[in-house]
């Protein structure tokens, strides 16, 4: 199944450590650039580089309050990572059922083992 | 039950109704892995474990019927019988960059003869994304990470407060 090129581009997004920081810190909030470079103690082109990644992605949006521009995350951007844990979960769910029918015919066996 | 405690970091961890040498043989012997690893998703073509530190493991699986192959190998790193199986996990599809995931299975011995099984599962997002395309992986899914689900509602109630602001 071919999936958009922004899907993996989110991915590629939540890779970098840096910028899983910068979303950490969105998520407790909207912040103006230089907080983010404060709390980060990142450099601004750095901040400013990433930031340019993740809104490109969908991940962060930015808005103006007043004279500031500030960036926030964008929940739905961080969709087709859940998505691919929920089935990654489901995937296991499936399998350890299917072990539990495994290790009850383990069991069985093995009482018969003992009386035999 | 799934958490993620990083972006990296996938645990789940589950209780068998058997004890943990019986769990260990289970997920360690070819011919048992075949059963239950492929879940509801297809069929064992191949399933090779050479259990040894350095040892190499590799899982086939065709998907549905006549479908496409998936194929994951790797290596273990650390084994302790009954207790605790530490590999690399590579997937086939995947460019070679993606690297791969390490694996850290314990076996808990727990009252009454049950196990907990915890699987730590260290992945890069890139490997997660080519996961993704390579094994055309349906999205959508219902249940999981009721977290993200959160925090995109409320992300999206801020949206609309500060928009009405």
């Amino acid at each position: 199944m071919a999936r958009a090129a922004t899907t993996a581009d989110v991915f590629n997004a939540v890779a970098e450590p840096r910028r899983r920081e910068i979303l950490d810190l969105l998520m407790q909030g909207e912040r103006p650039v230089n907080e983010i470079v404060a709390q980060l103690e990142l450099g601004q082109p750095q901040v400013s580089k990433h930031l340019k990644v993740l809104r490109e992605v969908g991940l962060v949006d930015a808005r103006d309050l007043g004279r500031m521009r500030v960036y926030r995350v964008n929940g739905r951007g961080l969709k087709p990572i859940h998505d691919w844990v929920s089935n990654y979960e489901r995937t296991w769910s499936e399998r350890f059922d299917a072990l539990d029918v495994v290790l009850e015919e383990l069991k069985e066996k093995e009482a018969r083992d003992d009386e035999s | 039950m799934l958490t993620t405690p990083s972006d990296t970091e996938i645990v789940m961890m589950r209780e068998f109704d058997a004890p943990p040498e019986l769990v260990w043989k289970a997920w360690t012997t070819p011919e048992l892995v075949s059963r239950w690893w492929p879940g509801k998703r297809g069929t064992m073509r191949t399933c090779e474990i050479d259990l040894r530190v350095g040892g190499r493991w590799r899982y086939v699986m065709e998907a549905g019927e006549g479908g496409y192959e998936v194929a994951f190998h790797g290596e273990y790193r650390e084994i302790v019988e009954a207790e605790k199986l530490v590999n690399t996990e590579v997937f086939e599809g995947a460019p070679p960059e993606a690297g791969a995931a390490l694996n850290t299975n314990t076996f808990e011995a727990l009252e009454g003869g049950r196990t907990r099984l915890t699987m730590v599962t260290a992945v890069d997002s890139i490997q997660v994304r080519d996961m993704i395309i390579g094994t055309g992986m349906e999205t959508g899914a219902q249940e999981g990470l009721d977290i993200i689900d959160e925090i995109v509602a409320e992300l999206t109630a801020d949206g609309r407060a500060s928009a009405a602001r």
